[in-house]
């Protein structure tokens, strides 16, 4: 099989260097054995809901089913096959390959050390239906996902962004999320603090932290030696020294100086 | 029976020392800088560190306060979010005056590795700051030096500036 043609011109912008061979690695999905406590588990999820896919991977159990029925499946789950925990549950951004998120729910059976997971295809905007009724440990984990990922979750209890600021724009574990974050994500301190029209005088070039100024080599103060802000690169030369020491050479009003001959060395204890 | 020896050599003959109002207020606050306990991160270990008996703070006057209308210093220890923009403003507003800042490591400096969404990029944006200590995180002795040089800096300025605003960047 011949690899696709990939053009080669653009290769010099790329800051660092991509593999050609590279394959992204896939963990083997292996079917479900028969007469397997994974299989009594999967019949249990397919007598409540219909089941898309099922497989085992890393020996654990993975389902597949529509979002409209994930607590139908947690349910039976829960209450027929003894998966009393929730340990985790969050999505997975495939907004640019599919145009939304995976939701998983991540079981554990704790009296058979077993692991189970549920996962569901939401589109973006679609919501799930909440499963804290079913999970007290849902609640903070689906507040948690509206929060970074923006999946909305149906009749929870008190759906509130868990880790940013309440007044956030924006949900920043998304992949088009840019990584120093979005205009609002820029100023949001400022806006906050002193008012929208302090941005004028801060300036846009003062927010960007990797800004490198060509006269940052030459216009600053160097240890032991001051220059006024902003002063032109004439005066990097004329630099007012300022002597490094610990304390004032002439010693400091009302306190005395430490001296060695006045002190006294204990060589044993008392 | 010890006497009283007085040196009528020294300060004209009298057995008073002669200063200067300013020198006087400035001994005064530069010796009893109480810090607005104040740990946001790692830096905050150090800070704890600096505070407890082997780098021994209390010998420098400094006592860390829970209270910022008790506070003279705040040492901003760790990396400033976003979130906590506001909360620091308010608690800087709320210290008396005089006041000062020292940021302490990189976080607080510049906002160190994590130039993200979520960090604001150096105390100094939302707080003026005096003393800026680098570091990743500083260590004990380096807070330590960095208060002597505040003192060092409150010794040298008059008693009663008129509170001129310092400077944002």
């Amino acid at each position: 099989m011949m690899r696709p043609y990939q053009p080669k011109k653009n290769v010099q912008k790329k800051a660092y260097y991509t593999d050609r061979f590279w394959v992204a690695p896939r963990i083997p999905e292996e079917p479900v054995p028969e007469n397997s406590p994974y299989a009594e588990d999967l019949k249990a999820v397919k007598k409540a809901c219909k089941v898309l896919n099922a497989y085992i991977q890393r020996g654990q159990l993975v389902i597949y089913i529509n979002p409209e029925e994930n607590v139908a499946a947690l349910k039976a789950l829960k209450e027929t096959r003894g998966y009393e925990m929730l340990s985790e549950l969050s999505a997975v951004d495939f907004l640019a390959q599919r145009g939304g998120f995976e939701v998983f729910y991540q079981l554990l059976n704790l009296s058979e050390a077993r692991r189970l997971r549920v996962k569901c295809f939401v589109k973006e905007n679609q919501a799930v239906e909440s499963v804290n009724p079913l999970f007290r440990s849902a609640d903070w984990a689906e507040r948690e996902m509206w929060d970074l990922m923006g999946v909305k979750v149906n009749n929870h209890p008190y759906l509130k962004r868990l880790i940013m600021p309440d007044d956030w724009e924006g949900h920043p574990l998304r992949k088009d999320y840019p990584l120093e974050g979005d205009e609002f994500a820029q100023w949001y301190e400022v806006d906050k603090i002193f008012g929208k029209e302090a941005r004028d005088i801060i300036g846009p070039e003062n927010r960007d932290p990797g800004r490198v100024d060509r006269y940052d080599t030459e216009r600053f103060a160097r240890l032991g030696h001051e220059v006024p802000r902003g002063a032109p690169a004439e005066m990097a030369d004329k630099e007012e020294e300022t002597p490094l020491s610990y304390q004032e050479e002439e010693g400091v009003f009302l306190i005395e100086k430490f001296s060695e001959e006045n002190s006294k060395v204990l060589d044993k204890r008392k | 029976m010890a006497q009283h020896q007085v040196n009528y050599a020294q300060s004209g003959g009298l057995p008073v020392a002669l200063t200067t109002v300013d020198k006087l207020l400035n001994w005064g606050r530069s010796n009893s800088l109480w810090a607005l306990t104040y740990g946001l991160a790692c830096c905050a270990i150090e800070m704890m560190a600096s505070g407890a008996s082997r780098y021994d703070f209390d010998r420098f006057g400094v006592i860390f306060r829970a209270s910022p209308r008790q506070a003279d210093v705040m040492i901003v220890a760790g990396t400033l979010t976003k979130k906590h923009a506001e909360f620091i403003r308010r608690l800087y507003d709320q210290m008396t005056e005089p006041k000062w800042v020292i940021s302490m490591g990189s976080c607080a400096n510049t906002g160190g590795m994590f130039n993200t969404y979520a960090t604001v990029q150096g105390a100094d944006r939302v707080i003026p700051v005096d003393l800026y200590l680098p570091g990743c995180a500083p260590r004990p002795e380096t807070l330590q030096y960095a208060m002597m040089l505040l003192q060092q800096k409150i010794r040298r300025e008059s008693a009663n500036k008129s509170q001129k605003p310092k400077r944002l960047v």
